[in-house]
């Protein structure tokens, strides 16, 4: 891990400047008119190897946007994502393919990201495949291992996403994403959809990845609880621009935007600590 | 059981609803049972909040409250005592479809989790939340929508959106419509299936205290559902925790929350994250709690 604060220039891993992305939303009668939603106003951010970064915000902040700019699965308005010394953004298709096998993603919705007509195995190993890693043995192998590592068995491999239970699929999601032993993961929102219970064993999880593996996370949430047991910093987005950011103790102790107290006052189970004081 | 000590005390006060022992099962395999002799019940002007994970059974004995229940599966024992201020104390498991239909809405209204799906995508909300109004009250023409827009003034939605469609408002406003459909004949009863579980936190911090207000008002009784012990602390009154399909404890919120009793109580409380940070995650150890629950 990355003593807070030693953030020289060899530490960053990811770094995007100015990125602007505009939509355009039809508006007025019949939506004939248009109108432009500026999902990301001049974002920049830093992401230091071995940590976590969380985006928090609303839905409709950019977050979700972010996420997938950085990714390039969306075209940038402007802007440069630097990884490894390129800008991801001036790269063609093919080579953008070779460096996404270091940029994974964990999705939001274990329910909606996972294709219901492939097996697990094939899930988790397509992405080997695309890159062309190892053996048709060799992938099996590692397949299984990284299942078992998630906490699922051998025997899974040969099940269908809907046999599985939410948490479990967002398990067979973090396999799929860490099988390819990328350097930055992308988790869009992944416990949001989760029980509670559950959500505790993912975000246990994803710790205990990122120190095996030595992984950098951008966490996007907009559950600020959550955020304080994962994040190393965090950046806290409100209508495309990003308002606040720092290091987590920071940011909870002192908010310094009127969004951030916002957000942190509408953390539910304030007065858990205080019911609890009661008896 | 403690449970039903407690039931006992409550007879005197005559609380609004009164589970006893109810059983749910499918209909096929009458002997596996999904909720397990529940019993618990609920106080005009308090909330009442069901916790557990999914697949406890939580929303199956909200369902069954309102005789909601799925084809496949039968309600195998126990009584839904429901006490109206005209008709009386009814048990409503004895209802048939016809009187059930006059209660549902009117006095026992429901607001489901999912505030994506549960409005018609072709109707206004304006048409949606007066439905419940022409059938069970007959309100009509003007009256009708004067009602509609202060029903919406009460959500805090501005009453000119009466004609929107709901796919031209947010997750939240949509939750609003539904909390606006549910409250208008102004039930003894509110049933919440997790109705914020699908919303940001800031607009899951209003919808509660909406929710709250709205049931302080209007003197209503409410019977919240939730996986999240942090929602808990927020809107309860007492508490009633599930595992399993059976209740594991209940008790008054200051109880459950700071005295916890059942490991499992325990376990789950120490799975919600806090604020501060300063407590460890601790997922629960579900071949533990079987060793607990066995001593």
């Amino acid at each position: 891990m990355v003593e807070a604060g030693a953030s020289g220039v060899s530490d960053i891993i990811l770094q995007a400047n100015g990125l602007v992305k505009t939509y355009t939303q039809r508006s007025g009668k019949f939506g004939f008119g248009t109108t432009l939603v500026k999902a990301l106003d001049n974002v920049s951010i830093t992401l230091r190897a071995g940590t976590t970064l969380a985006v928090v915000g609303e839905s409709g902040s950019g977050k979700s946007t972010l996420a997938r700019c950085l990714l390039q699965l969306q075209p940038l308005d402007s802007g440069e994502v630097i990884f490894a010394g390129q800008d991801l953004s001036k790269l063609d298709a093919s080579a953008l393919r070779t460096v996404r096998r270091n940029l994974q993603m964990v999705f939001q919705d274990p329910f909606a990201s996972l294709n219901p007509r492939m097996r697990v195995g094939e899930i988790v190993g397509e992405g080997l495949l695309i890159h062309g890693l190892g053996s048709t043995f060799e992938r099996q192998k590692k397949v299984i291992a990284m299942l078992k590592r998630v906490g699922l068995t051998e025997a899974d491999m040969q099940k269908y996403p809907h046999e599985f239970s939410g948490g479990q699929r967002q398990r067979i999601g973090i396999a799929r994403a860490l099988v390819l032993e990328p350097k930055v993961v992308v988790c869009d929102e992944p416990v949001s959809a989760l029980d509670v219970s559950i959500q505790a064993q993912i975000l246990l999880l994803l710790k205990a990845l990122q120190q095996e593996m030595a992984l950098s996370y951008i966490f996007i949430s907009h559950d600020l609880r959550v955020v304080r047991h994962i994040a190393d910093d965090i950046v806290v987005m409100y209508q495309g621009r990003v308002v606040e950011q720092g290091e987590v103790t920071d940011i909870y102790e002192q908010p310094q935007h009127e969004y951030t107290q916002n957000l942190l006052a509408a953390i539910p189970g304030k007065r858990m600590a205080q019911a609890s004081g009661l008896a | 059981m403690p449970a039903d000590l407690q039931i006992d005390q409550l007879n005197e006060a005559t609380p609004l609803l009164q589970l006893l022992h109810v059983s749910i099962s499918p209909q096929k395999t009458p002997t596996r049972l999904l909720v397990n002799n529940v019993s618990f019940s609920i106080d005009a002007g308090k909330t009442t909040c069901v916790v557990g994970e999914s697949g406890s059974g939580k929303s199956l004995t909200a369902l069954s409250i309102m005789g909601l229940l799925s084809k496949q599966l039968q309600l195998n024992t126990g009584k839904v005592l429901f006490n109206d201020a005209n008709d009386g104390v009814q048990d409503l498991t004895m209802l048939n479809e016809a009187s059930l239909q006059k209660i549902r809405g009117a006095k026992i209204a429901m607001i489901f989790q999912e505030p994506m799906t549960s409005l018609n995508p072709v109707l206004t909300v304006g048409y949606q939340i007066g439905e419940s109004l022409t059938t069970h009250l007959g309100f009509k023409g003007e009256r009708l929508k004067a009602k509609i827009a202060s029903l919406l003034e009460m959500v805090g939605i501005p009453p000119n959106r009466a004609n929107s469609y709901p796919d031209e408002l947010s997750g939240g406003q949509r939750q609003r419509v539904m909390i606006a459909m549910s409250i208008a004949c102004e039930p003894r009863l509110l049933i919440a299936d997790e109705p914020t579980t699908a919303l940001d936190v800031t607009v899951q911090a209003q919808i509660l205290k909406l929710l709250d207000d709205l049931k302080t008002r209007m003197n209503m009784g409410m019977l919240f559902i939730t996986h999240d012990f942090g929602v808990v602390a927020d809107i309860a009154d007492h508490v009633v925790v599930m595992f399993r399909g059976e209740i594991v404890e209940s008790g008054t919120k200051a109880q459950v929350l700071g005295n916890p009793q059942h490991p499992y109580t325990k376990a789950l409380l120490a799975c919600v994250p806090d604020a501060e940070g300063k407590k460890a995650l601790k997922p629960i150890d579900y071949a533990w709690l079987k060793q607990e629950q066995v001593a």
